[in-house]
Protein backbone atom coordinates (compact mmCIF):
# COMPACT_ATOMS: atom_id res chain seq x y z
CA UNK A 1 0.00 0.00 0.00
CA UNK A 2 1.67 3.00 -0.75
CA UNK A 3 0.84 6.69 0.54
CA UNK A 4 1.68 10.03 0.27
CA UNK A 5 2.54 13.02 3.23
CA UNK A 6 2.48 16.14 2.12
CA UNK A 7 4.25 18.69 4.77
CA UNK A 8 3.80 22.27 4.87
CA UNK A 9 4.64 25.04 7.21
CA UNK A 10 1.71 26.39 9.59
CA UNK A 11 0.09 29.31 8.28
CA UNK A 12 1.82 31.88 10.52
CA UNK A 13 5.51 30.48 10.83
CA UNK A 14 7.42 32.36 8.35
CA UNK A 15 8.46 31.14 4.45
CA UNK A 16 11.74 33.09 3.04
CA UNK A 17 11.86 30.25 0.47
CA UNK A 18 8.05 30.62 -0.33
CA UNK A 19 8.64 34.49 -0.61
CA UNK A 20 11.46 34.37 -3.18
CA UNK A 21 9.81 32.05 -4.92
CA UNK A 22 6.65 34.11 -5.30
CA UNK A 23 8.59 37.43 -6.70
CA UNK A 24 10.73 35.47 -8.93
CA UNK A 25 7.16 34.70 -10.55
CA UNK A 26 6.29 37.64 -10.35
CA UNK A 27 9.10 39.29 -11.57
CA UNK A 28 8.52 36.69 -14.88
CA UNK A 29 5.09 38.65 -15.31
CA UNK A 30 2.85 35.91 -13.55
CA UNK A 31 0.39 36.10 -11.80
CA UNK A 32 -0.26 34.59 -8.38
CA UNK A 33 -1.57 35.41 -4.70
CA UNK A 34 0.50 33.19 -2.60
CA UNK A 35 2.82 30.49 -2.42
CA UNK A 36 3.70 28.69 0.59
CA UNK A 37 6.83 25.77 -0.27
CA UNK A 38 6.40 22.30 1.46
CA UNK A 39 7.96 18.67 1.31
CA UNK A 40 6.51 15.70 -0.49
CA UNK A 41 7.24 11.95 0.52
CA UNK A 42 5.63 8.60 -1.05
CA UNK A 43 5.96 5.68 1.28
CA UNK A 44 4.98 2.13 0.68
CA UNK A 45 4.19 0.06 3.08
CA UNK A 46 3.45 -3.95 3.40
CA UNK A 47 0.05 -4.01 5.36
CA UNK A 48 -3.11 -4.69 3.71
CA UNK A 49 -5.38 -3.27 6.09
CA UNK A 50 -5.55 0.78 5.39
CA UNK A 51 -6.55 1.54 8.69
CA UNK A 52 -3.17 -0.28 10.52
CA UNK A 53 -1.32 1.39 7.27
CA UNK A 54 -2.59 5.17 7.76
CA UNK A 55 -1.84 4.47 11.64
CA UNK A 56 1.63 3.59 11.16
CA UNK A 57 2.16 6.27 8.79
CA UNK A 58 1.04 8.74 11.38
CA UNK A 59 4.01 7.67 13.68
CA UNK A 60 6.26 8.04 11.17
CA UNK A 61 5.13 11.65 10.68
CA UNK A 62 5.30 12.47 14.16
CA UNK A 63 8.27 10.70 15.08
CA UNK A 64 10.48 11.93 12.38
CA UNK A 65 9.18 13.46 9.61
CA UNK A 66 7.33 16.05 10.62
CA UNK A 67 8.01 18.90 13.09
CA UNK A 68 5.31 19.67 14.57
CA UNK A 69 6.04 22.91 16.37
CA UNK A 70 5.99 24.72 12.88
CA UNK A 71 4.64 21.94 10.31
CA UNK A 72 1.30 20.70 9.08
CA UNK A 73 0.74 17.20 7.55
CA UNK A 74 -1.70 15.44 4.74
CA UNK A 75 -1.47 11.66 4.14
CA UNK A 76 -3.35 10.17 1.25
CA UNK A 77 -3.50 6.76 -0.36
CA UNK A 78 -2.13 6.52 -3.73
CA UNK B 1 35.31 17.82 35.25
CA UNK B 2 34.56 14.85 32.88
CA UNK B 3 32.62 15.55 29.30
CA UNK B 4 31.74 13.99 26.75
CA UNK B 5 31.24 15.34 23.13
CA UNK B 6 29.03 13.57 21.04
CA UNK B 7 30.16 13.48 17.41
CA UNK B 8 27.99 12.50 14.35
CA UNK B 9 28.64 11.99 10.94
CA UNK B 10 28.95 15.90 9.69
CA UNK B 11 29.90 17.90 12.92
CA UNK B 12 32.61 19.69 12.20
CA UNK B 13 33.09 21.91 15.23
CA UNK B 14 33.90 18.64 17.90
CA UNK B 15 37.88 19.20 17.76
CA UNK B 16 37.23 22.78 18.10
CA UNK B 17 35.30 22.26 21.20
CA UNK B 18 37.50 19.64 22.51
CA UNK B 19 40.98 21.84 22.64
CA UNK B 20 38.69 24.68 24.17
CA UNK B 21 37.64 21.84 26.98
CA UNK B 22 40.66 20.59 27.06
CA UNK B 23 42.36 24.12 27.55
CA UNK B 24 39.66 24.87 30.77
CA UNK B 25 41.24 21.27 32.01
CA UNK B 26 38.09 18.96 31.07
CA UNK B 27 38.59 16.00 31.01
CA UNK B 28 36.96 15.17 27.92
CA UNK B 29 36.32 11.76 25.71
CA UNK B 30 35.02 11.94 22.14
CA UNK B 31 31.91 9.60 21.48
CA UNK B 32 30.39 8.37 18.42
CA UNK B 33 26.76 8.62 17.93
CA UNK B 34 26.40 4.42 17.72
CA UNK B 35 27.63 4.18 21.08
CA UNK B 36 24.96 3.16 23.22
CA UNK B 37 26.52 3.74 26.59
CA UNK B 38 27.66 7.24 28.09
CA UNK B 39 30.74 7.39 30.18
CA UNK B 40 29.92 8.96 33.61
CA UNK B 41 29.87 12.71 32.55
CA UNK B 42 29.85 15.94 34.58
CA UNK B 43 28.50 17.82 30.82
CA UNK B 44 28.08 16.65 27.61
CA UNK B 45 28.42 18.41 24.25
CA UNK B 46 26.47 18.15 21.36
CA UNK B 47 28.64 20.18 18.51
CA UNK B 48 28.17 22.40 15.67
CA UNK B 49 28.50 20.82 12.17
CA UNK B 50 26.08 19.86 9.44
CA UNK B 51 25.02 16.34 10.91
CA UNK B 52 23.69 13.98 8.32
CA UNK B 53 24.17 16.82 5.71
CA UNK B 54 21.20 18.84 7.63
CA UNK B 55 18.66 16.29 5.39
CA UNK B 56 15.10 16.04 6.49
CA UNK B 57 15.38 19.16 8.41
CA UNK B 58 18.55 20.56 10.59
CA UNK B 59 19.79 17.92 13.56
CA UNK B 60 16.33 16.17 12.41
CA UNK B 61 18.34 12.39 11.98
CA UNK B 62 21.28 13.06 14.36
CA UNK B 63 18.40 13.66 17.13
CA UNK B 64 17.10 10.22 16.35
CA UNK B 65 21.06 8.25 16.49
CA UNK B 66 21.67 5.44 19.39
CA UNK B 67 23.25 7.68 21.90
CA UNK B 68 20.50 10.22 22.18
CA UNK B 69 17.92 7.98 24.11
CA UNK B 70 21.46 8.17 26.98
CA UNK B 71 21.64 11.89 26.69
CA UNK B 72 18.17 12.38 27.52
CA UNK B 73 18.59 9.96 30.46
CA UNK B 74 21.22 11.65 31.40
CA UNK B 75 19.92 15.23 31.29
CA UNK B 76 16.66 13.95 32.62
CA UNK B 77 19.32 12.94 36.00
CA UNK B 78 20.38 16.31 36.10
CA UNK B 79 24.12 16.52 33.88
CA UNK B 80 24.77 19.65 32.27
CA UNK B 81 23.74 19.72 28.52
CA UNK B 82 25.22 21.85 25.83
CA UNK B 83 24.28 22.13 22.31
CA UNK B 84 26.31 24.66 19.94
CA UNK B 85 24.55 25.69 16.57
CA UNK B 86 23.81 22.19 15.24
CA UNK B 87 24.02 20.99 18.64
CA UNK B 88 21.18 23.59 19.15
CA UNK B 89 19.25 22.43 16.31
CA UNK B 90 19.42 18.88 17.72
CA UNK B 91 18.39 19.74 21.42
CA UNK B 92 15.07 21.18 19.81
CA UNK B 93 14.87 17.77 17.42
CA UNK B 94 15.19 15.46 20.43
CA UNK B 95 12.50 17.50 22.42
CA UNK B 96 15.13 18.75 25.47
CA UNK B 97 14.78 22.13 24.39
CA UNK B 98 11.32 23.65 23.39
CA UNK B 99 10.94 25.68 19.72
CA UNK B 100 13.00 25.38 16.40
CA UNK B 101 15.20 27.12 14.42
CA UNK B 102 14.10 28.15 11.16
CA UNK B 103 15.86 29.27 7.93
CA UNK B 104 17.27 32.71 8.52
CA UNK B 105 15.02 35.30 7.57
CA UNK B 106 17.21 36.73 4.81
CA UNK B 107 18.09 32.97 3.41
CA UNK B 108 21.90 33.46 3.61
CA UNK B 109 24.49 31.70 5.30
CA UNK B 110 25.62 33.82 7.93
CA UNK B 111 29.45 33.73 9.20
CA UNK B 112 30.19 36.65 11.43
CA UNK B 113 31.25 38.00 14.81
CA UNK B 114 27.80 39.30 16.70
CA UNK B 115 27.52 40.69 19.56
CA UNK B 116 25.35 39.13 22.39
CA UNK B 117 24.01 40.31 25.78
CA UNK B 118 24.04 37.91 28.97
CA UNK B 119 20.54 38.32 30.19
CA UNK B 120 20.82 35.42 32.95
CA UNK B 121 24.17 35.57 34.81
CA UNK B 122 22.64 32.82 37.57
CA UNK B 123 23.06 29.26 35.66
CA UNK B 124 25.72 26.87 35.68
CA UNK B 125 26.71 28.07 32.28
CA UNK B 126 26.89 31.99 33.09
CA UNK B 127 27.73 32.78 36.80
CA UNK B 128 31.10 33.83 35.53
CA UNK B 129 29.74 36.71 33.00
CA UNK B 130 27.93 40.01 34.63
CA UNK B 131 24.14 40.34 34.23
CA UNK B 132 23.67 42.03 30.80
CA UNK B 133 27.59 41.74 29.57
CA UNK B 134 28.60 42.00 25.96
CA UNK B 135 30.13 39.51 24.28
CA UNK B 136 31.20 38.78 20.52
CA UNK B 137 31.03 36.15 19.52
CA UNK B 138 31.20 34.42 16.17
CA UNK B 139 27.93 32.79 14.65
CA UNK B 140 27.85 30.60 11.70
CA UNK B 141 24.51 29.11 10.45
CA UNK B 142 22.04 28.71 7.79
CA UNK B 143 19.37 27.78 10.20
CA UNK B 144 19.23 29.77 13.22
CA UNK B 145 15.83 31.77 13.22
CA UNK B 146 14.41 30.91 16.80
CA UNK B 147 10.85 30.04 16.45
CA UNK B 148 8.47 29.06 19.08
CA UNK B 149 4.60 29.03 20.40
CA UNK B 150 3.43 32.23 22.35
CA UNK B 151 3.20 29.56 25.52
CA UNK B 152 6.87 28.39 25.32
CA UNK B 153 7.53 32.43 25.00
CA UNK B 154 5.85 33.57 27.73
CA UNK B 155 7.42 30.54 29.84
CA UNK B 156 10.96 31.65 28.36
CA UNK B 157 10.45 35.49 29.80
CA UNK B 158 8.54 34.84 32.89
CA UNK B 159 11.10 32.26 34.29
CA UNK B 160 14.27 33.79 33.25
CA UNK B 161 15.37 30.95 30.36
CA UNK B 162 16.60 33.60 27.32
CA UNK B 163 20.79 32.87 28.04
CA UNK B 164 21.62 35.37 25.41
CA UNK B 165 19.72 37.68 22.90
CA UNK B 166 21.52 39.48 19.31
CA UNK B 167 22.05 42.89 20.18
CA UNK B 168 24.45 45.93 18.67
CA UNK B 169 27.70 46.99 20.10
CA UNK B 170 25.97 49.45 22.82
CA UNK B 171 23.78 46.39 23.97
CA UNK B 172 20.89 48.01 22.04
CA UNK B 173 18.34 45.07 21.37
CA UNK B 174 16.73 45.42 18.46
CA UNK B 175 15.36 44.19 14.84
CA UNK B 176 18.67 46.03 13.50
CA UNK B 177 20.63 43.86 15.64
CA UNK B 178 19.27 40.96 14.32
CA UNK B 179 21.11 38.88 12.43
CA UNK B 180 18.55 36.02 11.23
CA UNK B 181 15.04 36.76 12.24
CA UNK B 182 14.73 34.90 15.88
CA UNK B 183 11.82 36.02 18.02
CA UNK B 184 12.69 38.33 20.55
CA UNK B 185 16.82 38.55 19.07
CA UNK B 186 17.05 35.18 21.28
CA UNK B 187 20.63 33.26 20.79
CA UNK B 188 20.36 31.22 23.47
CA UNK B 189 18.06 29.46 25.79
CA UNK B 190 17.83 27.06 28.96
CA UNK B 191 15.30 24.27 30.00
CA UNK B 192 13.12 24.97 32.68
CA UNK B 193 15.71 23.19 34.99
CA UNK B 194 18.72 25.21 33.52
CA UNK B 195 20.62 22.34 32.98
CA UNK B 196 20.57 22.65 29.03
CA UNK B 197 21.79 25.02 27.38
CA UNK B 198 21.11 25.74 23.51
CA UNK B 199 23.20 28.35 21.45
CA UNK B 200 23.40 29.20 18.12
CA UNK B 201 27.10 31.46 18.75
CA UNK B 202 30.20 29.08 19.01
CA UNK B 203 31.36 30.32 22.49
CA UNK B 204 34.71 27.25 22.06
CA UNK B 205 35.78 29.51 18.76
CA UNK B 206 36.11 32.79 21.63
CA UNK B 207 39.46 30.82 23.82
CA UNK B 208 42.22 32.12 21.98
CA UNK B 209 43.20 35.74 21.43
CA UNK B 210 45.69 34.97 18.92
CA UNK B 211 43.11 33.61 16.83
CA UNK B 212 39.92 35.46 17.93
CA UNK B 213 39.22 37.12 21.26
CA UNK B 214 38.14 35.17 24.78
CA UNK B 215 34.74 36.28 25.16
CA UNK B 216 33.82 32.43 25.14
CA UNK B 217 35.95 31.41 28.29
CA UNK B 218 33.78 32.27 31.18
CA UNK B 219 31.38 29.96 29.41
CA UNK B 220 33.35 26.93 30.53
CA UNK B 221 35.16 29.00 33.31
CA UNK B 222 31.38 28.56 34.43
CA UNK B 223 30.62 25.41 34.68
CA UNK B 224 33.76 24.63 36.39
CA UNK B 225 32.95 26.82 39.38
Amino acid sequence: MKFSITVTLKKDVLDPQGKVVQNTLMNLGLNLKNIRQGKYFEIEVDEKDQTKAEKNIDVMCKKLLVNLIIEDYKINKL
Amino acid sequence: MKSSIIVFPGSNCDRDIAVALEKMQFKNKMIWHKETKLPKSDLIVLPGGFSYGDYLRSGAIAGKSLIIDEVIKAANEGCLILGICNGFQILTETGLLKGTLLRNKNLKFINKDVQIKVMNNETRFSNKYKKNELLKINIAHNEGNFFTDDNHLQELNDNNLIAFKYCDEKGIINEESNPNGSLENIAGIYNSKKNILGMMPHPERMVDKLISNTDGINLFSSLLN
